[in-house]
């Protein structure tokens, strides 16, 4: 048995220790708060029931001769068993309902629509501007504050489901069907997400984050996403872009204004992005480097080759030009 | 048939008089001989066939334990390479299949095979070779495919085996096929048996034990068999559909091509969800046979529980959509879904105040099987209460695929199945063993599990609420996640250590033997703690109430002193007492198959044909299939026995020892099959909508189709085939031999039906359909695969009947063979038909 280190995983989650970063219970926005609360009455009136039935098990069992005669009596059955779950279940039903309703009910019109489909293990994702032009992005949703958004989920492949529980409940990701799931969040933040739906080999491994940002903030960063990228700086990144382009890694992976592969994740801002890997390695040169030359070994069966072509200033060129790309 | 006088019991006058002649116990026990040494595995007794059963349950559950364990080791910590991905995924695939399909149905079928002859006041059930070939098949089918993970090929894609991921193109190894056929196998031996526990339980029951009287253990076997026959069908017709799919390329669940993955889940769900009742029901009817023993009184409120048994059997057939909250699906849908999940509750709820009620009207012995049941109030209650929080559908939103789930649906299976069979075994073992299991370490073993199980999985609700989802390999350290893990580990370690106490314990204690058992150490009421042989009671008695030993002082000795009915072999032959249905009055003298060796090979070759099929040794397979026939043929031709003179039972009771039709015990065992077959049907007619509703631009505007010619010979063929049909059953009834006219009828007939089946596909091929083309060509293709699998088992019954005819083992009064055609003949000519207005009629209709 190899009780081995623990391998990079969200090893290097940046927040505090035990930050509630990907939890129900830390609601950050408001349907995610309606689940909460209502969760909390749950588990207050689970408890109650609870409590309740093992009151009259621990009379039935110890109890003196007349609550155990009254226990004993069928009508005892008839409203412990019938009657009172009638009633709390019709109670619960309507304010279940009822929630329902008021988080599908498509009341304003979202002020932004994210594309976001599912791939076996990663999240693509596409800005649907006013314009009617579409930002390419992968793995890091950008989202402004206050606004409800509006993810269209589909699939590329098997069926993944998407779910941010800070910002509130799942939906799936089917091949075929287009599920729409509207949010807000309320603060500036980041809240942790992660495929829900068992979609085979590294499942695990398929998260992601929402970044929320105050909406001039994020109204800047898109436009800057839009633009292509600019020329890189210096000789190495210039080595590292001409390395990308003789290498094929644009035949996968599109780069603003220098390659249009779709197989993979958009790299045109890929180093602006807290995570590699659908938050899995954290981003800097090191875990650029690694990803291209072992990535099998990160995220067994991913769809990249492992390129171990380069020699390791090669690497360290190209890690460094998409590194610049922010 | 004479009617017995129940005010002559009364006054102590028993059916049969003392002193019981000579050597008549003899010849009974020697009627019921067990085959001696290695032969044993051709024993079809209940209680051999029950304890092999048990055993190899039991055998999955430690198997699937230790997965579970290797589960936890992984999770102990963050970021742990203990496991490979791929090593994982197989394993929890393995876990949830194995326990399910491996463990949880079969050790209840178990426990309904080993109790209910005895607790029924029968002799055997009904039929012992069908029980026997259902345990063999489960053996051989269960071992192959667990030995999967050995070698590293065992399914990977979860237990519910959701395409596309399970689909050819991203499963493309061999591990989906050894799930789907493997399990689908399984299923069929799993409706074996349903059907033998539905014959038995209204059937073959001690006269007098009428519906009212029947211990809820049977009633909830009734209920449980009714929803196997319902619910299987459609996984069966989900895995046929897939494995289509993966080999043939028919795109059933294929989006681009029409094709749908929730029509999978819709399937797999409508038997997914009564599987959870299917296995809480009758380990809830083990508890509601235990609380009344350990308390010393009736249970209270009977029939408001055979009314919640009956009414969760219907309800959990509405609330499969609670698995989907997640898809998408639209609001109203799940309003309804969700009220009839919370409903469920009620019935459960019904069955936790009876418990309690009966605990309160009397005094709870404190044993180890009330602890079991103690502990299993707790954590069924604490699981009942999370569904209701499930049933909630914003609330599922979150938790949905998250730990929660994990924890809610072990407090619900490990809390509402295993501790109450735990609670079985420390009941019922002395029924059958020289000595009982101790109590002493029973305690410790409860101690053990309770703790173990609490500690292992109410941190669970948290992992899941606080973000963790199911079915990860690993995760990352650092959000919270760490510790609740390894507690729930340490907890799996505690559960092990109690089993592992009580595997001790049963090496040491259990000795199953024929005479010298502990018998009824629990002064419980009913029949199964009679003084018991291996083909039962001595003599059968005549049941007043619902717990005949406490109401009728002295029974066990008259029982076994021989005066009750039936003391001995009347015939000659194995031998139980056919009683109707509802009042349990004597009708007839059912003879029973003994040992033998044709079931058992038939159903090593059925396996072998499955196993080998799914490795794609297409060759060998085909020859077992054709062997598997050839066996099941070689079963089939000892049954059937010609009628005998009418035999005296006592108190004045003669019955005859042959009836044909709806009487006939087969009549009734081939009514429950046609149930199987039409909800296997049914199933197919909903994918069919189904995807007409998710793509109906594929199906054909006008159906150009095939030429109607084609259409208009399969109907003609349809009806000369009835034809046939109506003139056989005119030709076999009255008296005397059959003619060579039944026989050229019942031969001819079965071919008219297959050339009517075998038209309609050549048609749509001729005109240009192909299977690969969308879901609704599939479909088409699939409907005709349908028909043939009917029809073909009509031909094979056909020539089996008139081989039959041939020697004279058939005529006009033995005619069971007969009786069992003309029902599935009939059956097949229906579903042919309804298959052609189906696919022709329906899209003339919407086109």
């Amino acid at each position: 048995m190899r009780w081995s280190r623990p391998v990079s995983i969200g090893a290097s989650v940046p927040l505090a220790a035990c930050s509630p970063i990907q939890s129900a219970l830390a609601p950050r926005g408001p349907e995610a708060e309606d689940i909460a609360v209502l969760t909390w009455v749950l588990v207050a009136g689970a408890a109650g029931i609870l409590f309740i039935v093992m009151i009259a098990l621990g009379l039935a069992l110890w109890g003196g001769p007349r609550s155990r005669a009254i226990l004993a009596h069928v009508n005892a059955v008839r409203i412990g068993g019938i009657a009172f779950p009638l009633v709390t279940l019709t109670i619960l039903l309507t304010y279940g309902l009822w929630l329902t309703r008021s988080h599908s009910a498509a009341g304003e019109q979202p002020a932004l629509r994210i594309e976001v489909t599912g791939e076996q293990w990663w999240w693509r994702i596409g800005y649907l501007r006013a314009d009617g032009t579409r930002v390419a992005e992968a793995n890091e949703i950008r989202i402004p504050t206050g606004r409800q958004v509006e993810f269209v989920l589909t699939s590329g492949d098997v069926i993944h489901s998407f779910w941010v529980p800070s910002l509130g409940g799942k939906l799936d990701m089917i091949p075929g069907r287009t599920n729409r799931l509207t949010l807000m969040a309320q603060r500036p933040g980041i809240y942790r997400g992660q495929c829900a739906e068992y979609c085979g080999g590294p499942h695990a491994l398929m998260a992601l984050e929402v970044v929320a940002m105050p909406p001039e903030d994020f109204a800047v960063w898109l436009d800057a996403a839009s633009a292509p990228r600019p020329e890189p700086s210096d000789a190495t990144m210039r080595k590292g872009r001409d390395l990308f382009l003789a290498s094929g890694c644009g035949a996968c992976h599109a780069v603003r204004g220098t390659s249009s592969g779709t197989v993979g994740p958009d790299l045109s801002r890929v180093g602006g992005r807290r995570f590699l890997a659908a938050a899995l390695l954290a981003n800097d040169e090191a875990g650029l480097a690694r990803f291209i030359s072992n990535g099998q070994a990160l995220k067994p069966g991913n769809q990249m080759p492992p390129f171990r072509i380069f020699s390791q200033p090669e690497l360290a060129a190209l890690a460094a030009y998409l590194a610049s790309l922010k | 048939m004479t009617r017995p006088d129940d005010v002559a019991l009364e006054g102590a006058s028993y059916p049969n008089p003392l002193p019981r002649p000579e050597g008549e116990f003899e010849r009974l026990a020697r009627a019921w001989e067990l085959p001696k040494g290695w032969r044993i595995v051709t024993a079809v007794n209940n209680t051999v066939i029950g304890y092999f059963y048990v055993a190899t349950a039991f055998l999955f559950f430690l198997l699937a334990g230790i997965l579970a364990l290797l589960i936890r080791l992984q999770l102990a910590v963050p970021g742990n390479a203990f496991l490979s991905q791929e090593t994982y995924n197989q394993i929890f695939t393995m876990h949830g299949t194995v326990m399910m399909f491996l463990f949880a149905v079969p050790a209840v079928e178990a426990a309904g095979v080993l109790l209910l002859p005895q607790m029924l006041g029968a002799r055997d059930l009904p039929f012992p070779r069908l029980g026997a070939f259902a345990f063999w098949a489960y053996l051989v089918g269960g071992l192959v495919f667990f030995s999967t993970l050995f070698f590293g090929v065992a399914p990977s894609g979860g237990w519910f085996m959701y395409p596309p991921l399970t689909g050819a193109r991203f499963s493309p190894d061999v591990g989906a096929d050894w799930w789907l056929l493997g399990i689908g196998f399984i299923e069929i031996s799993a409706i074996a048996g349903a059907i033998e526990i539905i014959v038995g339980v209204l059937r073959t029951r001690a006269p007098g034990m009428t519906l009212a009287r029947m211990p809820i253990f049977a009633w909830t076997m009734l209920v449980f068999a009714g929803m196997i026959v319902f619910a299987f069908p459609a996984v069966i017709l989900a895995t046929i559909l897939l494995e289509l799919e993966r080999a043939f390329d028919w795109p059933f669940f294929i989006a681009e091509r029409g094709g749908d993955p929730l029509l999978w889940q819709h399937l797999f769900w409508f038997f997914g969800h009564p599987e959870v009742y299917i296995i809480f029901l009758p380990a809830a009817g083990m508890v509601s046979m235990i609380v009344p023993t350990m308390a010393g009184v009736p249970l209270v409120g009977y029939r408001l529980i055979v009314i919640a048994l009956i009414a969760i059997g219907f309800l959990s057939f509405g609330l499969w959509v609670h698995h989907m909250f997640t898809t998408g699906i639209p609001p109203l849908s799940l309003g309804f879904f969700s009220a009839a999940s919370m409903m469920v509750a009620v019935p459960s709820g019904i069955q936790v105040f009876a418990w309690i009620a009966t605990i309160a009207a009397g005094r709870l012995k404190v044993t180890a099987a009330s602890l079991f049941v103690l502990g299993f109030l707790v954590i069924f209650t604490i699981g009942g209460l999370t569904g209701v929080m499930v049933a909630l559908v914003p609330f599922d939103r979150q938790v949905h695929d998250t730990y929660f789930i994990v924890a809610h649906l072990h407090y619900v299976l490990f809390g509402g199945m295993v501790f109450p069979l735990f609670a079985a075994f420390y009941y019922w073992v002395p029924a059958f063993s020289r000595r009982p299991l101790s109590e002493a370490w029973g305690r410790w073993v409860f101690a053990l599990l309770f703790a173990g199980f609490n500690i292992a999985f109410l941190p669970m609700h948290v992992t899941g609420l606080i973000g963790m989802p199911r079915r990860v390999y690993t995760y990352p350290g650092g959000i919270g996640w760490d510790g609740l893990n390894l507690v729930s580990t340490a907890g799996a370690f505690l559960v092990a250590a109690g089993v592992l106490i009580f595997l001790i314990d049963l090496a040491r204690n259990l000795r199953p033997v024929e005479t010298g058992r502990a018998g009824d150490i629990w002064r419980a009421g009913t029949l199964e703690w009679l003084p018991n042989h291996n083909f039962a009671a001595r003599s059968v008695p005549r049941v007043t109430s619902r717990e005949p030993l406490w109401e009728q002082p002295g029974l066990a000795r008259d029982v076994e002193a021989g005066r009750y009915y039936l003391p001995g072999s009347a015939t000659g032959a194995r031998e139980t007492i056919v009683t109707s249905a509802i009042e349990a009055e004597p009708q007839y003298l059912m003879r029973l198959t003994g040992p033998g060796w044709a079931h058992v090979l038939a159903a090593v070759l059925t396996a072998a044909f499955f196993l080998l099929l799914t490795v794609k040794l297409v060759t060998p397979a085909v020859i077992c299939g054709l062997l598997a026939i050839v066996a099941i043929m070689a079963w089939m031709w000892e049954s059937d026995p010609p009628a005998t003179k009418p035999v005296d039972i006592g108190g004045g009771i003669t019955l005859p020892t042959y009836l044909s039709g709806p009487l006939s015990h087969s009549w009734w065992a081939m009514i429950v099959l046609m149930l199987v077959a039409a909800a296997l049907y049914l199933s197919f007619v909903f994918a069919y909508l189904y995807l007409w509703t998710v793509g109906p631009q594929h199906w054909p505007p006008v159906a150009p189709g095939p030429t109607s010619g084609g259409l208009w010979a399969s109907i003609l063929l349809l009806c000369l085939s009835a034809a046939t049909l109506l003139t056989a059953c005119r030709a076999m009834a009255g008296a005397g031999p059959a003619g060579r006219g039944s026989a050229l009828m019942i031969a001819v007939g079965p071919l008219l039906l297959g050339a009517a089946v075998g038209l309609d596909p050549w048609s749509h091929w001729q005109a240009g359909l192909r299977p690969e083309i969308n879901g609704h060509a599939a479909l088409v293709y699939a409907n005709a695969l349908l028909q043939t699998q009917v029809t073909a088992a009509v031909v094979v019954m056909a020539g089996f009947a008139v081989a039959r005819l041939a020697v004279g083992r058939l005529d006009r009064r033995r005619r069971v063979v007969f009786d069992n055609l003309a029902l599935l003949w009939g059956y097949a000519l229906a579903q042919a038909a309804l298959g052609l207005v189906l696919t022709h009629g329906f899209p003339r209709l919407v086109g």
